[in-house]
């Protein structure tokens, strides 16, 4: 047994150093990049946020001028979709979704170091704009005539527009690549009805980006054509229609902000049964809300659009669309609050944010469906009172669980445990400072106060609201700031975790705390949904390890099951360490610059460096290519 | 007894047999398409919408229809070269090594045929309509040309499939790289089609 742990370890071994850094494939490495290259993005959003909020703290406030304000919003949110929330979510599917089905590695593992170098690029290339006082300015979804040329000439929107088509590279280069490992990389027995509930949210996730997000792309490309080649689009005065900007972004848009949740409750579902001590309840029910919420999303974009003057029927069926999305929240939320209530409860920090998450994301439901509502919609649009509602979605719903997500899962990740009291504090000064600076904002809104403006004058009304959202804010701030310390300090400090601290259920609690290289010493088998509650299988899986069978220790191995079954199929040779994917990146960077630049023989090198490198990486190694 | 029973069913690998499922590069090649044939979707729908909104003729007014001729002459040579692709893949999976060559040769040069036919085509079009008339000639120029841009790399991907073929590196077993250009090249076809009669066949009607 010893004997082929140690060969495992000397398989699947990365050596420390810059070289090492530059050419790991290892899912866990990549994992835990992005969740640290995208806290980064979401600490410059959130400062970006706090400066927009002292700007508001009173009327008639000259902090920051109307144009910083603007790239200010524009940033904000741009960051946080984009650079934040979908990266962050994709670093937990990263490094959990292999651990979570029992496999040593993603089914692509270059690609998947392809997919992070690009986020990182991309990031960087938008970010890039920053110090040139050129940062995006016409708010995160860009309408038409505003961000064309002959509104905004500098290069504001082109950071925008090129930033994100090449970073919906990244994301549709990691989707692909979750979707295959789910289907092919499962262990042997875990049927697709037997798979953690956060791999259905990542697989319904992935086929959403897939779907989505060329919508994205061509909105974008057509837009830069615009702007910088003489093409029409957009343009009633060539044939072309501003409305079709607005319906190419919300196509992929609104799928996008269940790209954003649906991993989010995806770590809903893992942490409310480990923390109510039983299995969850409606298994099958929520798999299939997952899967229908994922689908329903593509069907409700034009309900942005309520206010533009669609027909009547059109806005008819998307509102009964939006009504019906109520419908798969609703059962999720009954299937968690049911497992609440029939289990015993265990009140630690991760389970705390999850019961935050609940509250707010009801808050933030019940506002959705009134917006569901067309005449309701068409008042209340553009004000305060969409800043508050789609915050009480998007940071209840997705940063809530994320948090709860940090906390569940940095014992695995560090294998040490975070401070708990530091925990609790951060998650009330979280949930006190979200609500005080958003719950005012409903206010607001109803009493006129519209988004997007850099400052108000006296008389309104809104003074205090928008005071005491500005000192929400702080506290908000002070509690985020708290979880930043908790995890510096504990990952020095923290006592050692063992491998399974809270008694959780699914496979990556049954390895050691971190997880060697190689995720399992042996591969193991799985009768049920909890499979680390079934200490029988687990027995066997040790037992199979003295006897040395299915170790697949002949280089990087891992096994492939059947998409529906999970039956043994076959044993499959991973690629290792690469310096392409890395390089690749770099090559798509002096494409991006070269076209954000109008250097167009940069950028045509940048193409031929692409083409190269795809070649280099592919250049016969009979690994992975003929299985 | 059952559990022994199932544990020694999951624990043997069939590596002797062939895979009785779809491997990885499969999967990945078939999201590409899926994600690739995705936006080209978005494209002609963004097409139609301009069209729909358009109040007069189309193509709007002062502009010819599209020619048909040239159009429908790429279109069947396209087509044709899925055929002998498919000659290729299926020669392949029965280990013959020069229906796959052959095939694959005839199917890189109608290609490369088409691809010489679409240069003729935008040349002669651009005579009369540009990008910069108006969002029809956008759009018409847009979507041939992210079509063209595919049909390079679909002709790439068989150019290096092709010499590797030379090499016989592919045999009846392993010709999972034969299978993954097929697939996108069928996309390339499918997608002309569908621009044959989107911007060729209905403005027509």
């Amino acid at each position: 047994m010893e004997a082929h742990v140690e060969r495992l370890e000397k398989v699947w071994a990365e050596p420390a150093g810059i070289v090492s850094f530059l050419t790991s494939v290892d899912h866990k490495r990549i994992g835990i990049r992005y969740l640290f290259t995208a806290f980064a993005f979401f600490v410059a959003a959130g400062i970006e946020a706090l400066v927009m909020r002292a700007q508001l703290a009173r009327p008639r406030e000259g902090l920051v001028s109307p144009e910083t304000f603007d790239q200010l919003f524009s940033l904000h949110g741009t960051t946080m979709i984009f650079l934040f929330v979908t990266p962050m979510l994709s670093g937990f599917g990263n490094y959990l979704v292999p651990l979570m089905i029992g496999a040593r590695d993603m089914a692509f593992p270059r690609l998947n170091a392809l997919s992070y170098w690009i986020f990182l690029a991309s990031g960087l290339f938008i970010y890039s704009s920053v110090p040139f006082g050129l940062a995006p300015n016409d708010g995160w979804f860009n309408y038409v005539p505003l961000s064309e040329k002959a509104f905004t000439p500098d290069k504001n929107i082109d950071f925008y527009a090129l930033g994100l088509i090449f970073i919906t590279i990244s994301t549709t280069a990691g989707a692909a690549n979750f979707i295959v490992t789910i289907f092919k990389l499962r262990a042997p027995g875990m049927s697709i009805n037997r798979m953690p509930l956060f791999c259905w949210a990542v697989l319904a996730t992935s086929f959403a980006v897939i779907f989505a997000l060329p919508s994205l792309t061509v909105a974008n490309t057509m837009l830069e054509l615009e702007r910088n080649w003489g093409f029409h689009f957009f343009q009633p005065a060539h044939g072309g229609d501003p409305l079709l900007w607005q319906h190419l972004f919300w196509i992929f848009g609104h799928p996008d902000v269940y790209i954003i949740f649906l991993p989010a409750i995806g770590i809903v579902s893992s942490v409310v049964p480990v923390f109510s001590r039983r299995s969850i309840v409606g298994y099958e029910w929520l798999a299939l809300a997952t899967v229908l919420t994922g689908i329903v999303g593509f069907g409700v974009w034009v309900h942005h659009m309520f206010a533009t003057g669609l027909p009547q029927i059109s806005m008819t069926f998307f509102s009964a669309a939006s009504f019906m999305i109520v419908i798969p929240s609703g059962i999720q939320i009954f299937a968690w609050l049911a497992t609440m209530l029939t289990g015993r409860p265990v009140l630690k920090t991760p389970f705390l944010y999850v019961l935050g998450f609940v509250v707010v994301f009801v808050i933030g439901g019940l506002t959705g469906v009134m917006f569901a509502a067309v005449p309701f919609d068409q008042q209340t649009t553009d004000s305060y009172f969409v800043v508050a509602h789609f915050h009480y979605v998007l940071f209840g719903g997705a940063v809530f669980p994320i948090f709860a997500g940090v906390h569940y899962w940095f014992p695995k990740m560090s294998g040490r445990m975070y401070h708990e009291l530091a925990g609790q504090v951060s998650f009330w000064l979280v949930f006190v400072g979200f609500n005080l600076t958003f719950f005012p904002m409903h206010v607001s809104g109803l009493l006129g106060m519209p988004r997007r403006v850099y400052t108000y004058p006296s008389g309104l009304g809104w003074d205090a609201y928008n005071l005491l959202s500005t000192i929400g804010s702080g506290v908000l701030a002070a509690g985020i700031l708290v979880i930043v310390l908790n995890v510096l300090w504990s990952l020095r400090r923290g006592a050692p975790a063992l491998s399974d601290p809270w008694g959780g259920n699914t496979l990556e609690w049954s390895t050691s705390s971190p997880p060697p290289h190689f995720n399992f010493p042996v591969i193991p088998i799985v009768r049920s949904a909890d499979p680390n509650w079934d200490l029988e299988d687990r027995r066997q899986d040790a037992l199979r390890l003295e006897r040395g069978e299915l170790l697949l220790v002949d280089g990087h191995q891992t096994l492939a099951t059947t998409v529906l079954e999970g039956e043994a199929e076959e044993e499959l040779h991973m690629p290792s360490e690469s310096i392409w994917p890395f390089v690749l990146a770099l090559a798509f960077s002096v494409v991006f610059f070269g076209l954000l630049l109008h250097l167009y023989g940069v950028a045509t090198l940048g193409c031929i460096l692409v083409a190269g490198s795809i070649a280099g990486w592919h250049r016969p190694q009979r690994e992975l290519q003929d299985q | 007894m059952t559990t022994v029973a199932y544990a020694r069913r999951a624990t043997e690998p069939t590596t002797e047999a062939a895979p009785r499922s779809a491997s990885n590069g499969w999967w990945g090649m078939v999201l590409l398409v899926a994600t690739e044939g995705t936006l080209f979707a978005v494209l002609l729908a963004s097409y139609f919408y301009v069209r729909f909104k358009t109040s007069g003729g189309w193509p709007p007014d002062g502009i010819a229809d599209p020619k048909l001729l040239r159009a429908f002459v790429m279109t069947v040579l396209l087509t044709a070269s899925s055929f002998f692709m498919y000659a290729a893949e299926s020669g392949i999976r029965r280990g013959r090594q020069r229906a796959l060559v052959l095939g694959l040769g005839a199917a890189f040069l109608l290609g490369l045929a088409f691809l010489g036919l679409q240069i003729w085509e935008t040349v002669v079009v651009a005579r009369e309509l540009t990008p910069r008339t108006d969002a029809y000639g956008s759009l018409f120029f847009t979507v041939t040309g992210a079509h063209s841009a595919h049909l390079v790399a679909g002709l790439l991907l068989m150019a290096w499939i092709q010499v590797r073929a030379w090499f016989g590196v592919y045999s009846q077993r392993r010709h999972l790289g034969v299978q993954m250009a097929a697939i996108y090249w069928y996309f390339v076809v499918a997608v002309q089609l569908a621009i044959f009669v989107s911007l060729y066949l209905t403005p027509r009607i």
